[in-house]
């Protein structure tokens, strides 16, 4: 019979669990992680460029905040980026896997775009912004309802069903393109209404984008107190947790789904209204430019709290713009600048494992 | 060099966290001697047996087999050792045979002599007693059936250290004393037997010595014909326990239930209830029994709105008002008409409970929908919790405290605290001891207890006949589904219970 005595060694590592971090301790973590992360950039900035990775992060900050104009650059992509992340953030706390934002922002800004071109100059203003408000929202929904019917009546997947979605979405704003050409032959639609700047969301305060932030800001922070609050929330996070504890609580869980869908999508939507009005002006099939994705990451990386997605969606943004700046600077391909937020992204997931869990090494307690 | 012992453990520690779940254990097993591990849950017992097959790694103190100290790294480390866990839960795959489950993974010559493997099989199952069809497919087995597989599985790949995890929990009486008299047969063939149990009449009846551990320390060893029931709870618990349940005779018995002839279809298309009927009075504790998946679950989820109902009738009468059909209804429905029907499910964490929330949050599972539109109120529910943690004594660092990470025993408390919080007419609990340790569970008869003193009807399914026996007036037994008896819980015995509880029944109803 095989004995193991001799030569076998206790485990090299024990991994348990952690009863509870602690708010500095893990803050503690997360800086370090950064500070990592910014280590190994620099190491494989060297490696790679042969360049002097301070300067390449001083051009980083140039080009993310570097001047005013920049940095209000920054802070729209930052807004329509945490718009995209809090729209998501009630579809992930039911534990739908709602990947399809990309489609349900751009179905939003074709329709505002639809609005803005045929109904420009032929309604004031106010009712103007209403109804592409309406429409944008109106058909952000019909995007996300579509694959919530399917999930609560036969259980589709809801993340194969969001995502082909995209797909639906994309094709049919290349079709509105052709069909809204303009000028003839050009393949897009160019600036809409460059002339008289109908449907384009005027400045606040003085501020060019003064009504992104307001809508944004405004959106987050209700969408904070909905899901904490209201008892709608309440049945959000009932159904995420167990759909048998919330049939157990009396909760129409198809319903739930539906209006949660709804919802989410109808912000999906708006998101695609602020593309068009506040900021872009025009509308392409690129126009979401992969926030339905990112925002995934934004919304999980904040842990669903809508307060730390503008965190986090301006870090995303700020390294994003950075590594435009650094690509012409140093022309470097953007490749290169994606290589850095990967690493940075890679430590900061990675050490919530270190706050989760203790890990310990082998140390020899008995005798020999 | 061969020792007397099998097993011996010296000062066994396993800590998770700040949590120690063993300390410094010393334990030992002979060979030829069944060795019942006893203890509440939550006494460290099956950790320790992990260690022992291998799962977790012991943090400090030695162990060994046959007088030989060992290193057990992984269940790899522990088979050649001769060591064979039984889990609670089988690990078998459902669409082979037996024979086919028991050399699975095995290495053997590259073609496979199924009818060799069936013959040893046999010869196993003669020398001590099993009863074993190597060419049946699991999943035409009952549970005892599957248990026997296992058990063999490990003796055919030579295991003479056996550990038994709870093995009794899912049989009914005839059936545990088959396996019993297995578990004898391999004792005097010279195999090492541990059992773990809380069950006390089994180790008396079983055992030669019994371990006791009482959160994660080793109380020590007795040998079991000097032990008594009194003497091992004494030991287990800590302190002196008084173990007669009160039963009080029922007051005005008033109807409150009548289920008649439901039968319900599971999405498998398998009848889960097959023609149910009985009636459930106010003041008065109505017991079910049965083999577990006899259809408990489908009854109580039925009556709740919580499965469908292929056809039968369930009618609900409120006291002072006219009687209400409710087997039309959906729990949605149930809840909005404010039928007073509590329930408390077998799945306490996956149904009644949401592990992650909060004390307060879980209360809002019954009362979020009250008060206007918008805003959920957490007000009242706070102050619920805070009564619950009072009344009941749950140990909680406090409302803000996930569930989850509370014990069994408080949160069971918990639950069940809340559904009866909302003064129910119908209190329907299933398996409200499973896993609570010996104060807890006693806690939770006197809640049923004072809801049955209260004219409330009590509906509680159980496992442990025991139990029922002391606690219930009357004692509904199903078997596949069928309501194949109605006892009086006072000159029932469990015998008659156990018939009733495999019974085919055919015809063979009758109505208590």
């Amino acid at each position: 019979m095989a004995r193991n005595i001799h030569g076998a060694h206790e485990p090299l590592l024990h991994i348990s669990k952690r009863e509870d971090c602690g708010f500095l301790r893990a803050c503690a973590v997360r800086l370090i992680a950064i500070a990592l992360a910014l280590v190994v950039c620099g190491v494989v900035i060297v490696a790679l460029t042969g360049l002097n990775p301070v300067e390449v992060y001083a051009g980083v900050i140039d080009g993310a905040v570097g001047s005013s104009r920049r940095l209000w650059v920054t802070i729209r992509d930052t807004l329509s980026l945490l718009l995209v992340a809090v729209a998501l953030t009630p579809a992930f706390k039911m534990r739908f896997w709602n990947v399809g934002g990309e489609g349900q922002v751009l179905i939003g800004a074709t329709a505002t775009a639809a609005v803005m071109i045929n109904f420009a100059g032929k309604l004031p203003a106010p009712l103007l912004f209403a109804a592409m408000i309406a429409a944008s929202i109106l058909a952000g929904m019909v995007w996300g309802v579509i694959p919530a019917l399917f999930k609560a009546g036969w259980n589709t997947n809801e993340t194969l069903f969001t995502l082909m979605m995209n797909y639906v979405a994309t094709q049919f704003v290349a079709f509105c393109v052709v069909y809204w050409e303009n000028p003839a032959g050009s393949n897009s639609v160019g600036i809409i209404n460059a002339s008289d700047k109908a449907g384009w969301l005027p400045p606040l305060f003085g501020l060019t984008y003064g009504w992104n932030l307001v809508i944004v800001v405004l959106l987050t922070a209700f969408m904070y107190v909905y899901l904490r609050y209201s008892k709608q929330g309440y049945e959000i996070a009932y159904v995420g947790q167990s759909v048998n504890t919330a049939r157990y609580a009396g909760i129409n869980v198809k319903t739930v789904i539906i209006r949660t869908m709804a919802i989410s999508g109808a912000l999906c939507g708006l998101t695609g209204f602020i593309l068009v009005s506040g900021s872009g002006h025009t509308i392409s099939t690129t126009l979401a430019g992969g926030r339905g994705f990112t925002a995934i990451v934004v919304a999980w990386l904040s842990k669903l709290n809508t307060f730390t997605m503008m965190l986090v969606s301006f870090l995303l943004t700020f390294m994003a713009k950075g590594a435009i700046q650094i690509a012409s600077q140093f022309s470097l391909n953007e490749n290169a600048s994606e290589i850095i937020t990967g690493i940075i992204l890679f430590f900061v997931l990675g050490c919530e494992f270190f706050i989760n869990y203790r890990v310990e090494f082998r140390h020899r307690r008995r005798e020999g | 060099m061969k020792d007397a012992n099998a097993i011996e453990l010296r000062n066994i520690s396993k800590r998770f966290g700040k949590v120690i779940a063993n300390d410094r254990i010393n334990l030992s097993v002979r060979d030829g001697e069944i060795l019942a591990i006893l203890g509440e849950n939550g006494s460290g017992k099956t950790t320790l047996m992990n260690m022992i097959s291998g799962i977790y790694y012991p943090d400090e103190g030695q162990i060994f087999v046959h007088g030989e100290e060992v290193t057990i790294r992984s269940p790899k480390d522990a088979f050649p050792l001769g060591i064979g866990m039984i889990h609670q839960h089988f690990k078998l795959v459902d669409v082979l045979t037996a024979a086919e489950n028991i050399v699975l993974g095995l290495s053997g010559p590259t073609k496979l002599d199924i009818t060799a493997v069936a013959t040893r099989i046999s010869k196993l199952a003669h020398k001590y007693g099993f009863d074993i069809d190597p060419f049946k497919k699991i999943y035409e087995m009952s549970v005892s059936e599957k248990q026997t597989v296992e058990i063999v599985k490990m003796l055919y790949r030579g295991a003479n250290i056996l550990i038994l995890d709870e093995p009794t929990a899912v049989l009914t009486p005839q059936e545990t004393d088959a396996l019993f008299a297995v578990l004898r047969n391999m004792r005097d063939a010279g195999n090492a037997i541990i059992i773990i149990t809380h069950k006390l009449n089994e180790v008396l009846a079983l055992s030669d010595r019994v371990a006791v551990l009482h959160k994660g320390k080793y109380i020590g060893t007795v040998e079991t014909k000097d032990a008594t029931v009194e003497s091992l709870t004494e030991m287990m618990v800590g302190k002196k326990v008084k173990l007669d349940i009160e039963r009080p005779d029922p007051v005005d018995p008033e109807l409150r239930l009548k289920v008649k002839d439901i039968t319900c279809v599971n999405k498998e298309g398998v009848i889960t209830l097959n023609h149910a009927s009985f009636t459930a009075f106010g003041g008065e504790i109505l017991g079910i029994a049965g083999v577990a998946g006899s259809g408990q679950k489908e009854l109580l989820e039925s009556i709740a709105g919580l499965t469908p109902k292929e056809s039968g009738e369930i009618d609900y009468y409120p006291p002072n008002k006219p009687m209400q059909e409710i087997s039309k209804l959906s729990a949605v429905e149930i809840s909005k008409l404010g039928i007073k029907l509590s329930f408390v499910p077998e799945d306490r964490l996956g149904m009644g409970l949401v592990g992650p929330m909060d004390m307060i949050d879980n209360m809002m599972i019954r009362s979020y929908k009250k008060g206007g539109f918008f805003w959920a109120d957490r007000r009242a529910p706070r102050t619920l919790a805070e009564h619950i943690i009072s009344e009941l004594e749950v140990a909680t660092p406090g409302v803000t405290t996930p569930v989850g990470k509370l014990s069994g025993g408080n949160v069971q408390k918990v639950l069940v605290g809340r559904e009866i919080s909302s003064a129910p007419i119908v209190l329907m609990v299933a398996y409200p001891v499973r896993g609570l340790d010996i104060n807890s569970s006693y806690t939770i008869y006197r809640l049923l207890n004072e809801q049955k003193k209260r004219g409330v009807a009590v509906l509680c399914v159980g496992e442990d006949l025991d139990v029922l026996l002391a606690l219930c007036d009357r004692i509904l037994v199903l078997c596949d589904g069928r309501v194949t008896g109605i006892v009086d819980a006072r000159t029932a015995t469990k015998e008659e219970i156990g018939l009733l509880m495999t019974h085919t029944g055919k015809g063979a109803r009758k109505d208590g």
